[in-house]
C-alpha cells in the first residue's frame, strides 16, 4: 500500500489552492500535514480522498492510477474537524454503517463495532444518538467509524481542533495507539508544530498551497530546508535577524561582532538571515560566547508555567520563551542574550545553509 | 442617591404595567380570531329556522341533522373524497419533483443556478386565475378534464416552486461533510439520499407537505374550473348550494367545520417547524 501524488494541483475560481505537488506516502506510516490556516491542508486531503479532482497530475494507489476513481470505490476513511456523524442513527449504527455497506455478516459487524467502541471508550453510550453525547465522544464516534472500515488510507483533518484542551490531550495520546493498531497510512492535518512532533512519523510542511518539505518529523524540525518551513515548524514562529558574514565573523545590525567556531568558518562571506527558536532567547548572560542585545519589551503572555515575551530588537520583533512567571513592565528595557550556537543560517534565497546540527559542507555550500 | 432610586424603580413599574396589559390584549385578539369560527360551529348545530329567526349565542335546539345530511349524501361527501385525492396526489408529486431539485440547488453550482432558483418563485407571482383558461383548454383537448390528476398537476405549478424553496433551505442546513462522509463510507447516492439525508430533513419534508396541502386544499378557482362532476372538490360544492328553498345555512356551516378539521390536524404535526417553513427554511 502506498499513495503517490504526481504533480497534483488544484485551482478553483482562478485561485491556486495547491501548487503542483509530488508526495509519496508509504505503507504503515503516520504523515502529518503541518501548516497554518488556509495553507492547503484540507485541499490536499480532499484531493487524496478523491472528494475533489486535481486539475493537473495523477494520484496512484498501490501503483494504480486512481485519479478518476469514485470516492465510494476508494480504500479510504476520513475524519473531519467538525464532528460528522449521522444524526438519525445511534452510535452503534454509525460505526456499523460502512460495514453494512461492505455487506459483512451481522456477527462480524457486531464484533467489529464492539471492538471499536471498546477501543474508543464508547461502550457506555453505544445506544445513544450523536447529539446526546459530548463533543469528545462525537469525535471518537467519527473516528471509530473511520477505523472500523479497515482501510489503507485514513485521513484526519484537524480532528482535535474543535475540542477543549482536556479532551484534546486525551485523544492526542490515543491517536498514535489507534494508528499502531490499524497498520494503515495515516494522514493527519494540524496547525500545531507541537502536535506534529508528538505524533512523530513524517511531517509535510505546507505554506500557501505548497509542500515546502517532507521527511521524518525530527529531521524537518532540526533542519528546516528554508525559512518558510522554519517559520511553520516553530511555535511561536522562529525569530530572525539579518546578519553579514565576513572573515572576521558575523556582524549584527547594531554593530556587534561574534566569531564563528571552526565548523561555520567555511560559510561563504555575504548577507544571511539568522534564525533561532523562542526558547533560545535568554535573559541572563551566564554562558561564554553568547551575545547581548538591548531590547524593549512590547508584550508579555503568561501561559501558567512559562512566559512569552515579545521584544523589539534592532528593527526586528522577537518572541522569547522564559521559564516561570516573569513580571515585566511594558516598554521596559531588557538585556537579552543569544548563543550563536543555536543559530540557523538562511541564504538570500531563503534556503538553509547551516543549522546547529548541520554544517555548511553537508548542505553542499 | 435619589436618581439611583428612581432608576431602580422605573423598570419595576414598567414591567408591572406590561403584565397587566399583555394578557388583556392577547385575550381580545384571541376572541377576535375565534368569533367567526365559534359562529360557524354553533351555526352547524342549529336548524335553518333558528339561524334566520333569532340571535342566539348557543343553539336552542341542538341538532346533528346538518352533519347527517353531508355524511349521507354522496354529492356532499364525495367532495371531501375528491379533495383528498387530488391534494394527496399533488403533495406526492410536488415532493418527488422538488426533493432532487432542491438537493441540486443546495449542493451544486451550475450555470445560471441563481437565476433559475429565483425564476421558480416568479411562477407564484401570477394569480392562479391567469392559468385557468390555458389549463381548461389544454386538459379538455387531452381529455384530462374532470380528473383528479388534472387538478393535482395544475396545483403543482404553484406548489413545486414553493416546495423547492422550502426544502432547499432545510437542506442547506445539513453540512456537506455529511454527504461526503457517506460517500467515503461507501454509500451510493440513492442509498445515501433515502437512508441518511431524508431522515435528516424529515421536518422540512413535513413542513413542505403542509404548505402544499394548505394551497391545494383551499384553492378554489382552478379546481372548480377543471372539474365538473367526478372530481369536484368540496370548496366548489360549497359555493353551489343554493337550492330552490334558498341557502341551506346549517348544512353549509357543517361543511365549513368539516373543511377546517383536516387543516387543523395537519398543522398539529408540523407545529414546531412551521415558522421555519414560512421563512422558506431559512432561519
Amino acid at each position: 500500500m502506498s499513495l503517490r501524488l504526481q504533480s497534483v494541483s488544484k485551482i478553483s475560481n482562478g485561485e491556486t489552492h495547491i501548487y503542483p505537488t509530488n508526495l509519496e506516502l508509504q505503507k504503515g506510516t503516520m504523515n502529518v500535514l503541518l501548516g497554518p490556516t488556509s495553507s492547503g491542508k484540507t485541499s490536499l486531503m480532499r484531493l487524496m480522498a478523491g472528494l475533489d479532482r486535481p486539475d493537473t497530475g495523477k494520484i496512484f494507489w498501490d501503483g494504480a492510477d486512481v485519479t478518476k476513481k469514485r470516492v465510494q470505490d476508494r480504500d479510504i476513511a476520513m475524519v473531519y474537524q467538525q464532528f460528522v456523524n449521522y444524526p438519525s442513527m445511534t452510535v452503534y449504527d454509525n460505526i456499523a454503517s460502512p460495514l453494512k455497506i461492505q455487506k459483512k455478516s451481522s456477527s462480524e459487524i457486531d464484533a467489529k463495532v464492539k471492538e471499536m467502541a471498546e477501543l474508543l471508550q464508547l461502550t457506555s453510550v453505544i445506544d445513544r444518538k450523536p447529539n446526546e453525547i459530548s463533543g469528545g465522544q462525537q469525535q471518537r464516534c467519527a473516528m471509530a467509524r473511520a477505523l472500523a472500515k479497515d482501510v489503507g488510507l485514513v485521513l484526519m483533518d484537524e480532528p482535535l481542533a474543535n475540542l477543549d484542551y482536556k479532551l484534546r490531550e486525551e485523544l492526542r495520546f490515543e491517536i498514535p495507539r489507534l494508528f499502531e493498531a490499524s497498520g494503515s497510512i495515516f494522514v493527519y492535518a494540524t496547525t500545531e508544530p507541537e502536535e506534529a512532533l508528538l505524533l512523530g512519523g513524517n511531517t509535510a510542511t505546507l505554506w500557501n498551497g505548497q509542500v515546502t518539505q517532507y521527511g521524518p518529523a525530527m529531521d524537518v524540525y532540526r533542519d528546516p530546508l528554508d525559512e518558510t518551513t522554519a517559520r511553520v515548524y516553530s511555535d511561536p514562529p522562529m525569530n530572525f535577524v539579518s546578519v553579514r558574514k565576513d572573515g572576521a565573523g558575523v556582524h549584527f545590525p547594531d554593530g556587534q561582532l561574534t566569531r564563528l567556531n571552526e565548523d561555520l568558518a567555511s560559510l561563504s562571506d555575504g548577507e544571511y538571515r539568522a534564525g533561532f527558536r523562542a526558547h533560545h532567547l535568554e535573559m541572563s548572560d551566564n554562558q561564554s560566547g553568547s551575545i547581548e542585545f538591548e531590547a524593549e519589551l512590547v508584550v508579555t503572555e503568561l501561559t501558567g508555567s512559562d512566559t512569552y515575551i515579545h521584544v523589539d530588537v534592532m528593527d526586528e520583533r522577537w518572541i522569547g520563551l522564559m521559564p516561570g512567571l516573569q513580571t515585566f513592565e511594558v516598554g521596559q528595557a531588557l538585556k537579552i542574550c543569544l548563543d550563536p550556537q543555536n543559530f540557523f543560517y538562511f541564504d538570500k534565497d531563503r534556503k538553509l545553509v547551516a543549522s546547529p546540527n548541520r554544517k555548511p559542507e553537508e548542505s553542499g555550500i | 442617591m435619589s436618581a439611583e432610586l428612581r432608576a431602580d424603580k422605573r423598570p419595576v413599574a414598567r414591567s408591572r404595567r406590561r403584565v397587566r396589559v399583555g394578557p388583556v390584549v392577547m385575550a381580545v385578539y384571541l376572541v377576535f380570531l375565534l368569533v367567526p369560527i365559534y359562529w360557524l360551529i354553533i351555526m352547524s348545530f342549529k336548524s335553518n329556522s333558528e339561524i334566520l329567526s333569532s340571535f342566539t349565542l348557543f343553539p336552542d335546539n341542538f341538532t346533528l341533522k346538518n352533519y347527517r345530511t353531508i355524511l349521507e349524501d354522496p354529492s356532499w361527501y364525495m367532495g371531501y373524497v375528491n379533495s383528498f385525492i387530488f391534494v394527496s396526489l399533488n403533495m406526492v408529486i410536488s415532493l418527488l419533483v422538488a426533493l432532487p431539485a432542491a438537493y441540486a440547488f443546495s449542493r451544486y453550482r451550475f450555470f445560471g443556478d441563481n437565476h433559475l432558483f429565483f425564476w421558480l418563485l416568479t411562477n407564484r407571482m401570477a394569480p392562479p386565475a391567469v392559468f385557468a383558461l390555458p389549463f381548461f383548454q389544454l386538459y379538455s383537448s387531452v381529455s384530462l378534464f374532470d380528473t383528479h390528476i388534472a387538478v393535482a398537476l395544475a396545483h403543482c405549478l404553484f406548489n413545486v416552486p414553493l416546495a423547492v424553496w422550502i426544502l432547499e433551505g432545510f437542506m442547506r442546513g445539513v453540512p456537506r461533510e455529511i454527504d461526503e462522509t457517506a460517500f467515503i463510507d461507501g454509500y451510493s447516492f440513492p442509498r445515501f439520499f433515502t437512508r441518511i439525508f431524508i431522515p435528516m430533513i424529515a421536518p422540512g419534508i413535513g413542513v413542505t407537505a403542509f404548505f402544499c396541502f394548505m394551497f391545494s386544499w383551499v384553492e378554489l378557482l382552478l379546481s372548480r374550473t377543471l372539474t365538473s362532476v367526478d372530481a369536484k372538490p368540496i370548496t366548489a360544492i360549497m359555493t353551489r348550494t343554493v337550492s330552490a328553498s334558498g341557502l341551506d345555512w346549517g348544512v353549509l356551516a357543517a361543511a365549513g367545520v368539516l373543511t377546517i378539521i383536516p387543516g387543523a390536524i395537519v398543522i398539529y404535526f408540523v407545529r414546531n417547524h412551521i415558522a421555519k417553513g414560512f421563512a422558506l427554511g431559512r432561519v
